[in-house]
């Protein structure tokens, strides 16, 4: 999966699962989720998730701040280095 | 308690026919199964629902003053009549009844509408001058009791509910798309708005004078706030001394009935502060009720059985289980008339119909104890938030919001980004809606659900910038708790504590509520204590805690502050109830236009697959389902209860030329 594929299915979650529209192309994607309004107070744990279930990457606990989740560009920077293998931890 | 109605021509006289008065004291019947009465004249016509709780035989209404130039149709309760009464008879006043109605009769002869200063107590009011073609309204300070209007032309039509105006024809009934930007926002409507375009409702602390041709709306009360200059300086066992009196004299008012009077009991502290007043200070032999839930994470009912045995009290329960709860959902919009984003008021509902089946008319609550002590979570949040403010860098800080919120933060991956959800807007403290904030722009998310059409009808309305201006000049000056309680009873609590789940799901079943907690002189003197007395640290109600200290056993003293809840996704989704499955369809979507049917449709699957949807989702649920009930129950389905026929015990008519 290239980068574009995985920001494209990152966004596509956001964008059904809190803003419940498929046309996710005007989300934008470097927007704080959080200030933004789009996560309510679980919305991180439900993007994780995803993420382990769907992208098979497994998130430690202390990878669970707000530098990794808060965008669509963080999400997607995290996802590629865990799915790379170079993350700090355990990879993959 | 009774449900009242009436319609007044404001400039020339025209017809008022008896039988629409009859109709629209029909639609609230429930308020008042007792008796009914109604006046008419050329100007002017009262309809009355009698629920008979003071003088049971002589307090039928109507009631009128000696020179019958004066007539009242009153819902609720003086609870300080019987001094009233007195001073009233000095003055040389003649009563022909022995009931609190009279006395604001009289006591409005003699002071005009500063007569409501005098009056503790929850009520509606409406009295009609014959002589100088007056109409004046009133409601209770805090807003317990409702009262509805529309102007239509020059008729002028008022009542209990607003299915009762809409049972006076004529009154045009259209959704106010504000109304659903304020519900959505909110969680209800702001004071003096309805679901409906045209109907309006008297603030709570409002009084107003229909004569002449014009409608004149003032306020005469105000939630009591105070700067920290006229705060009391008093020791803090003084304070409580001072607070166990006027708890104990604000019950024993509230116990004046001649019809038994019961409590309702939770389990926590505030029911079984009050229950335990009644029971060791008024009446030994005293009946209580209480909810349980079929769910565990819902349920009280281990605490509600240690207070009954503390207590001794003669006990009933009902049972809320999920389906019982998503079935009687319909029912309960229907009463509340209003989008509801939560189902906690269904299972007050189904408690109330027991409450009648055990035939009383009357129970005291703990309601309002939370906004006036300081025990909602919402305000310890404020104040830690606004200690993290002062320190935004402190790692140790945040912690202090994974302690009031443990079961957001079970989930140990959840502590550093949940921080970062409750550090929005942390840096402006000087925002007047700091503590709210967050809240209201999380439900604020449900508004993307709306349809294109619903949202361009709302247009740039900004409900923010109305409440904003709304607020009392003081405000600003107030301590950060002050202006939480404020910004907390001022919306919340009058338009849909007290009414969702206080005057409407107890009216359904005939039920009067009665709440010490409100009385003005707690709230009062409550607005002059130091807030530091209210929350001590972490620790909420502490000054209530303290006075209830010898009255309640240790486990319900120390009990963690347990939010009263109902589940919303399981009772709701997948219910037994037709309407309600129907209130949730594509085409109900559609047929209704306003949420975005597509954006429904993603959410329902959505909610459909996990196991356990957000809060914000289950809001949604909620609030699609029942503005779609409202929809249908008041537009297209009205009635969707049978109005009721009545029979007149008293029918005055002074009309010039009588006709039906």
């Amino acid at each position: 999966m290239d980068n574009s594929d995985l920001e494209t299915k990152i966004m596509k979650y956001i964008s059904e699962n809190f803003l419940y529209r498929t046309d996710y192309n005007n989300v934008d994607k470097g927007a704080s989720l959080i200030g933004s309004g789009i996560f309510d107070s679980t919305g991180i744990l439900e993007i994780i998730t995803y993420l382990e279930e769907k992208l098979n990457i497994k998130v430690e606990d202390e990878e669970v701040i707000p530098d990794n989740f808060d965008s669509i560009n963080a999400i997607t920077t995290f996802t590629r280095k865990k799915l790379d293998g170079i993350a700090k931890g355990e990879a993959i | 308690m009774c449900g009242i109605a009436g319609i007044c021509n404001l400039g020339e006289p025209a017809p008022i026919s008896v039988e629409t008065l009859r109709r629209m004291v029909g639609a609230i019947r429930y308020r008042g199964p007792d008796e009914a009465g109604l006046f008419v004249d050329d100007y002017c016509g009262l309809g009355h629902a009698r629920l008979s709780i003071i003088d049971l035989s002589g307090g039928s209404q109507p009631i009128h003053n000696e020179s019958e130039s004066l007539w009242i149709i009153f819902n609720g309760e003086i609870f300080n009549y019987l001094e009233l009464r007195q001073d009233l008879l000095s003055k040389g006043h003649t009563f022909y009844t022995s009931s609190d109605t009279e006395v604001i009769l009289h006591i409005y002869e003699e002071l005009g509408p500063k007569c409501l200063e005098r009056l503790n107590g929850q009520f509606a009011i409406a009295i009609w001058d014959s002589s100088k073609r007056e109409l004046f309204l009133a409601r209770d300070r805090v807003g317990i009791r409702p009262l509805f209007y529309v102007l239509d032309g020059g008729r002028f039509v008022f009542a209990s509910e607003i299915k009762s105006l809409f049972s006076a024809g004529g009154v045009p009934c259209r959704i106010d798309p504000i109304a659903l930007d304020e519900v959505f926002t909110f969680w209800t409507t702001l004071p003096g708005k309805t679901m409906f375009r045209d109907v309006r409702e008297l603030p709570p602390g409002h009084y107003m004078m229909a004569a002449k041709g014009n409608i004149t709306i003032r306020k005469y009360w105000e939630l009591p706030f105070h700067h920290a200059e006229d705060h009391l300086d008093w020791p803090v066992d003084k304070i409580c001394n001072e607070v166990a009196g006027l708890l104990l004299d604000a019950t024993r008012i509230r116990l004046r009935s001649d019809v038994p009077v019961g409590c309702y009991l939770s389990g926590g502290l505030d029911s079984s502060g009050i229950t335990a007043l009644v029971r060791r200070n008024f009446n030994n032999n005293l009946r209580t009720f209480g909810i349980g839930f079929a769910e565990k994470d819902f349920d009280e009912s281990p605490y509600q059985d240690r207070m009954v045995s503390h207590l001794g009290t003669e006990h009933s329960s009902v049972l809320a289980d999920n389906t019982l709860i998503g079935s009687r959902f319909p029912d309960v919009v229907w009463h509340c008339e209003k989008p509801l984003l939560r189902t906690a008021p269904v299972p007050l509902f189904l408690l109330s119909d027991v409450v009648r089946g055990k035939r009383f008319k009357v129970v005291l609550t703990g309601e309002g104890a939370d906004e006036i002590f300081g025990g909602y979570n919402i305000f310890r949040e404020t104040l830690v938030r606004r200690f993290w403010a002062k320190d935004p860098d402190s790692k140790y800080r945040p912690l202090l919001i994974r302690k009031l919120y443990p079961y957001i933060f079970k989930d140990s991956r959840s502590k550093s980004t949940l921080g970062a959800f409750f550090a929005k807007g942390i840096e402006d403290t000087d925002d007047p809606f700091f503590s709210h904030r967050i809240r209201w722009e999380n439900t604020s998310r449900l508004k993307s659900l709306f349809s294109d059409d619903l949202r361009s009808e709302v247009g740039t309305y900004n409900g923010y910038d109305v409440l904003r201006a709304s607020l009392p000049e003081p405000f600003g000056s107030w301590d950060p708790l002050s202006k939480a309680q404020y910004l907390e009873a001022a919306i919340f609590l009058s338009n849909y504590l007290l009414s969702s789940q206080g005057d409407r799901v107890a009216m359904a079943h005939s039920v009067e509520i009665r709440l010490p907690f409100l009385d003005y002189r707690v709230i009062e003197f409550m607005g002059r204590v130091p807030p530091k007395w209210k929350i001590r640290g972490m620790n909420e109600k502490y000054l209530l805690k303290k006075v209830f200290a010898e009255l309640l056993p240790e486990p319900i003293l120390k009990r963690a502050k347990h939010p009263y809840r109902a589940p919303i996704q399981k009772s709701l989704f997948d219910s037994d109830r037709p309407e309600l499955r129907d209130s949730l369809s594509g085409e109900t979507v559609r047929r209704i236009g306003l949420f975005d049917p597509k954006r429904v449709e993603i959410l329902l699957s959505k909610i459909r697959r996990s196991q356990k949807a957000s809060e914000v989702e289950e809001m949604a649920l909620a609030g699609i389902a029942s503005t779609h009930l409202v929809a249908d129950q008041f537009l297209t389905g009205f009635p969707y209860r049978p109005i009721v026929p009545v029979t007149v015990k008293i029918f005055v008519d002074r009309r010039s030329v009588a006709k039906n």
